[in-house]
């Protein structure tokens, strides 16, 4: 085997960029939370972005190495240490066999993520790595990670030897993303409007635009509750369950809000007042509870407009980063 | 005549409402505009989720732009594909099996049976016979993994969810409003559950047809419990 659970985390589970296609069966998307750092754990590690990750929350695991390993660590900043001896963030990591990775403090961000080269060998279901909590199926086991959990490497290095200090444990790459734009203002989120939004009276559309909304304990993968201003709904009719989607906010029956994140349903029936922008799906994966949110409003140029600029700059990233890594490979 | 429309959810998925209501009409409007976009694939399309009276077409924006290069906005793209569908998809009728599904309505399969029967003045017999006695269409499937949105139950037990959610065991039967529902997995929910079927719905290898799709016709019959349980094994 290639790395054992000597502790398991909060929620570690196996994750990739989803199961698309079969929401006709009831079954979501899922995959990772925040697509940017999976991504980029990805590059880093030298691997296509699809790649499957493990998706780290806090308190994070410890986790044995058992075979030389070249990884990364993003998202997050759980501070994580091997062999007691701290380690960089959104780098390379050449890790040697016997050395214990664990994660010290939460610093930032509320998702990390580790991807190893060459990937874990995971059974794909459905097309995807990602585990499936409520079907308990995909990922490993169809479940997060426990104690004595063992994952194989589907690519075992041959001799990092050569790259390493003599006796030493592991040895960081010098290059490293610039991601301040990805996260810059991490909670002042973009929404666009829902069909639902005129439902709300005036002043509670200035509300939402102008009062910030704490994510309680009650934020998962799942969805994020949200406590703020209580939102007035003119009308109270009954919906008919139609689609959601990653960021869909919803108005509760008490008047607050719900948004939906990586495993939500694949339809609702609560009104959809907004939804937040996808180029901000990052720095909302990235809030813990407590975490205030501000709202902006967005149009759908101005939505695609930084999304596709977005998209450009991770090109770029993860063109250097494979670039900068052929040498050691 | 025209009757819909179309509005974004976020900045990767429209959806088209093509009525106000439940309707099984509405309903093979949206199955045959499924499988129009079955045949006519869009390139960085990723799911296409059908529910009562609405398509909703979730796709990857940056593919489908270096693909078609439109001059508006992706979404307004989007839009333009599910107009052409709605133009164009017919609706094939197509075979009316009713699939009957085996249902034990024992009070211990069924917590909340009792509930309705009291709320809407009739005896447990007279609520189990009214669940029987029609050939619900299966609608949609969402919420869970193979979770049937079936209706429309009689009104006579038509009864509201609950006020929050409850553990739910899977293959409980519910009843929301007028629709009716089977609970494939183990979940937290909210409808009220009259009773159990022993029928595996969720199949979760690729290569099986799921027990329902949105189309088909359902009829519940009753199970004394020792069926259930042989059924079982």
């Amino acid at each position: 085997m290639s790395i054992t659970i000597i502790k398991p985390g909060l929620f570690d589970t196996i994750q990739d960029l989803g199961r698309d296609g079969f929401a006709d069966r009831g079954i979501n998307p899922g995959g990772v939370m925040d697509r940017f750092a999976a991504r980029l754990a990805n590059a880093l590690a030298g691997n296509p972005a699809e790649e499957a990750v493990l998706e780290i929350h806090f308190p994070g695991p410890q986790i044995l190495f058992e075979k030389d390993a070249l990884v990364s660590i993003t998202g997050a900043n759980f501070l994580p240490t091997i062999n007691d001896e701290p380690v960089a963030t959104w780098q390379p990591l050449f890790v040697k066999k016997n050395t214990v990775l664990q994660f010290t403090r939460k610093t930032w961000g509320a998702r990390a993520y580790l991807s190893v080269h060459g990937g874990f060998c995971i059974n794909k279901w459905l097309g995807s790595a990602s585990t499936h909590i409520k079907a308990g199926m995909g990922g490993y086991a169809g479940r997060k990670l426990e104690r004595g959990d063992k994952l194989a490497f589907q690519k075992p290095l041959c001799n990092i030897d050569q790259h390493m200090e003599p006796a030493s444990n592991y040895k960081v790459l010098p290059w490293r993303p610039c991601i301040d734009k990805m996260y810059e203002n991490l909670h002042q989120i973009s929404f666009m409007e829902g069909n639902e939004w005129n439902r709300l009276g005036q002043p509670s559309k200035n509300d939402v635009e102008s009062h910030p909304f704490y994510l309680t304990v009650m934020s998962d993968r799942m969805g994020y509750q949200l406590q703020g201003k209580v939102l007035q709904a003119g009308v109270e009719e009954e919906l008919v369950s139609s689609a959601v989607d990653y960021g869909t906010m919803q108005l509760l029956p008490g008047g607050q809000l719900i948004v939906l994140m990586a495993d939500h349903q694949t339809t609702g029936g609560y009104p959809k007042i907004g939804h937040v922008i996808s180029a901000h799906f990052p720095k909302l994966a990235q809030l813990s509870a407590g975490d205030p949110i501000h709202f902006y409003p967005a149009s759908i140029a101005q939505a695609e407009t930084l999304l596709f600029s977005q998209e450009k700059d991770i090109a770029i990233m993860q063109r250097a980063c494979i670039d900068h890594l052929n040498p050691f490979l | 005549m025209n009757n819909y429309t179309l509005y974004t959810v976020g900045d990767c998925c429209i959806t088209m409402q093509v009525g106000s209501n439940i309707n099984e009409e509405w309903s093979e409007k949206v199955i045959a505009m499924q499988r129009w976009f079955q045949s006519h694939p869009i390139i960085g399309l990723k799911d296409v989720i059908i529910a009562y009276n609405s398509i909703s077409l979730q796709y990857n924006p940056l593919l489908v732009k270096q693909h078609y290069r439109p001059p508006g906005t992706i979404s307004a793209f989007i839009k333009e594909m599910l107009v052409q569908a709605y133009e164009q998809a017919t609706i094939v009728p197509g075979e009316q099996a009713v699939i009957r599904i085996p249902v034990c309505y024992d009070r211990e399969y069924g917590p909340d049976l009792e509930w309705i029967a009291r709320s809407k003045q009739l005896d447990l017999e007279e609520v189990v016979r009214l669940h029987t006695g029609s050939v619900y269409r299966v609608y949609m499937i969402g919420f869970l993994p193979g979770f049937p949105y079936m209706a429309a139950v009689p009104e006579a037990i038509a009864a509201p969810r609950k006020k929050g959610p409850a553990p739910v065991a899977a293959g409980s039967i519910g009843i929301a409003g007028i629709q009716t529902g089977i609970y494939p997995l183990a979940s937290p929910g909210g409808w009220q559950i009259i009773g159990r079927t022993p029928l595996q719905l969720f199949h979760p290898l690729p290569e099986d047809r799921p027990l329902l799709q949105a189309g088909d016709h359902v009829q519940f019959y009753k199970i004394v419990k020792e069926e259930f349980i042989s059924w079982k094994q």
